[in-house]
């Protein structure tokens, strides 16, 4: 067999024993604590205990969404951060990247995931959406035509489908705070 | 056939006449780039056919050739673990395995023909999870060889072998041959538990499973695969809403099967089947068997040549390309400073069973060698202290006026993350 305990002992890195925290586990708690979101976004623990389930709300304070609340689901597993988090849309909201089932449009929560990404990039990615929603990669395709053709009327029906208003048949929800 | 190369040895029942004359051509005089500790004869054929034990992780496409090699090789005391059973899709690759198995485990299956085909062997195999096993059982091996599919797997794998290095043992240090193939591509490589790079180290240079935009596969589907990811990525939610998909569930399959051929249907796509549907939810990668039998005989020359420091073995990563002619392409993969499971450091903290969880951290941002600015501190069951955010912080708040003895065994670890960190720092507490 050959001597590697030789190799090691030249190496100053003897005491490099280390606990069975997981390295998922690792970088979720350094993702979490080192967060730098704005006021118009929150993070809420319903089991303070378990940190690979919460949800975000974010708060726009500008564009069109300004005035309302809008929550997310987040589920990160334990292959993160080779996986990305799992992220849903709470309320059933009238947006272009957003469909009626809460499965959000955005590229790095799938196609575009790396690990050197973080929870801090994909919500800023989220409240990106809220500020310059995209016609282009519709999810809710009624929406996504609105915008293109009208945006004054776009914005017009964000409003009222914020307010738990019925929308060309859908009846969205109260979103307003 | 039971011919005996040496009669009246017992360790060498089964061996048949000749079984050795290539491998000890290599083994019974040293070459010019041979290992200065490499015992040439009787001494390094009695620990490799007596003493040495092998695990091998996987007893799918990669493993059946893994045991295979090893048992030829001249290993007689192997171990495998695989969690699976056998499928009638195995069979065109996994040569252990025969019609009559399907259903049954791998690791049985497989252990049995290798012994019964090559006389003298014993495999030990177990049928389960890797993470059924304490380090106590992985620390009877001499070596690991991992032929895994599951990147979850080997990741646990790979932190396992380097929690178990213990600075005043030298037998803790298990070398790790992990071997994997996608198609036609395929590497190979020797991880030295915290002395190379480990399997953590490399995660960003994995290839990720192809993923569509989801407003493709909702808007504009081009390709079968974007109407399989439309069926369980969208429609299996809407209509089973919390109810789980199986991918081993036929009726499951079968469901996304007929949602995603309507769907082709409706767009003019051809191309969905039954078998495409199982690839694309399982995210099933073509198995090639040649690409299994080349990764798989590197694996194994690098784990004789560490067993018997025959030859020098490799430092550390063999890829293999074999989408455009063959290309492969050895070299040192760097161990990263920032890994958190071999990188980050380990420092031993002695400190009264009175000290409090507010003064170990205040201690920690005023040593002079570590100065941590807001450090989160947590074991590997709970959260002592966070920083951040607000509610986490208020929720851990209250173990600020705790002793630490009250939440952290004798002997115990604390990990540290703070954004002055690169990654983590690990403390040993110890109370005085
Ligand atoms: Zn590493």
């Amino acid at each position: 067999m050959i001597k590697i305990w030789s190799m090691k002992k030249n190496e100053e890195a003897a005491n490099k024993k280390k606990p069975k925290t997981s390295a998922a586990q690792i970088r979720v708690q350094k993702d979490l604590t080192e967060l730098d979101l704005p006021a118009t976004m929150q993070t809420n623990f319903p089991d303070p205990a378990d940190l690979l389930n919460f949800t975000l709300t974010i708060t726009p304070d500008e564009g069109m969404y300004q005035g309302g609340a809008f929550t997310f689901s987040f589920v990160i597993n334990t292959n993160y951060p080779h996986d990305p988090p799992k992220v849903k849309c709470l309320p059933k909201i009238y947006h272009p990247n957003v469909d009626l089932e809460g499965n959000v449009c955005l590229n790095i929560l799938r196609e575009d995931w790396k690990p050197v990404l973080n929870l801090n990039s994909v919500m800023v990615g989220l409240q990106y959406l809220f500020l310059e929603p995209n016609a282009e990669d519709p999810l809710n395709k009624e929406a996504a035509e609105d915008l293109r053709r009208n945006r004054d009327a776009f914005i017009a029906n964000v409003r009222s489908s914020m307010k738990g208003s019925t929308v060309k048949g859908i009846t969205y929800e109260r979103v307003t705070v | 056939m039971a011919a005996v190369v040496h009669p009246g040895q017992a360790s060498h029942l089964g061996d048949w006449a000749g079984r050795y004359f290539h491998i000890d051509q290599v083994l019974d005089k040293p070459g010019p780039r041979t290992d200065p500790s490499f015992l040439a004869g009787d001494g390094v054929k009695k620990f490799l056919r007596e003493e040495c034990k092998i695990l091998v992780i996987g007893a799918g496409g990669l493993g059946c050739e893994i045991l295979a090699n090893l048992a030829l090789l001249g290993f007689k005391d192997i171990h495998v673990i695989d969690m699976d059973t056998i499928d009638i899709s195995n069979l065109n690759r996994q040569f252990l395995f025969r019609q009559k198995d399907v259903g049954q485990p791998k690791a049985t299956v497989a252990a049995e023909f290798i012994m019964k085909r090559v006389p003298g062997v014993k495999v030990t195999p177990y049928f389960g999870k890797i993470q059924d096993k304490d380090d106590d059982y992985y620390m009877q091996f001499n070596l690991v060889v991992c032929g895994l599919d599951s990147i979850e797997a080997r990741r646990w794998m790979n932190a396992t072998l380097v929690n178990l290095v213990d600075p005043e043992n030298p037998e803790s240090l298990k070398p790790l041959i992990d071997g994997g193939t996608e198609g036609f591509k395929g590497q190979a490589r020797v991880i030295l538990p915290t002395v190379t790079s480990c399997y953590e180290c490399s995660l960003d240079m994995l290839n990720k499973p192809t993923a569509f935009p989801i407003c493709t596969i909702a808007n504009t589907p081009r390709l079968p695969e974007h109407c399989i990811e439309w069926a369980s990525v969208l429609e299996w939610p809407r209509i089973w809403k919390d109810k789980k998909m199986d991918t081993d569930d036929p009726e499951h399959i079968g469901w996304l099967y007929g949602v995603a051929a309507a769907r082709a249907k409706e767009f003019k796509i051809e191309g969905v089947t039954w078998a495409l549907t199982q690839g694309v939810v399982k995210n099933i990668i073509p198995a090639i068997a040649s690409t299994n039998a080349i990764i798989a005989a590197a694996c194994c020359n690098e784990a004789f040549k560490i067993a018997t420091s025959s030859a020098a073995y490799l430092n550390n990563y063999f890829m293999l390309i074999g989408t455009d002619s063959v290309y492969s392409y050895t070299f040192i993969h760097e161990q990263r400073p920032e890994c958190p499971v071999c990188g980050g450091e380990s420092v031993e903290i002695s400190i009264s069973r009175d000290f409090t969880v507010e003064s170990l951290i205040e201690m920690l941002t005023e040593k002079q060698h570590i100065q941590i600015k807001k450090p989160s501190l947590s074991t590997p069951t709970k959260q002592i202290y966070l920083q951040a955010p607000p509610q986490l912080e208020a929720a851990t708040r209250p173990n600020l006026e705790k002793k630490v003895s009250e939440l952290v065994a004798d002997g115990g670890e604390v990990t540290v993350t703070a954004s002055s960190l690169p990654f983590s720092l690990s403390l040993r507490i110890t109370y005085t």
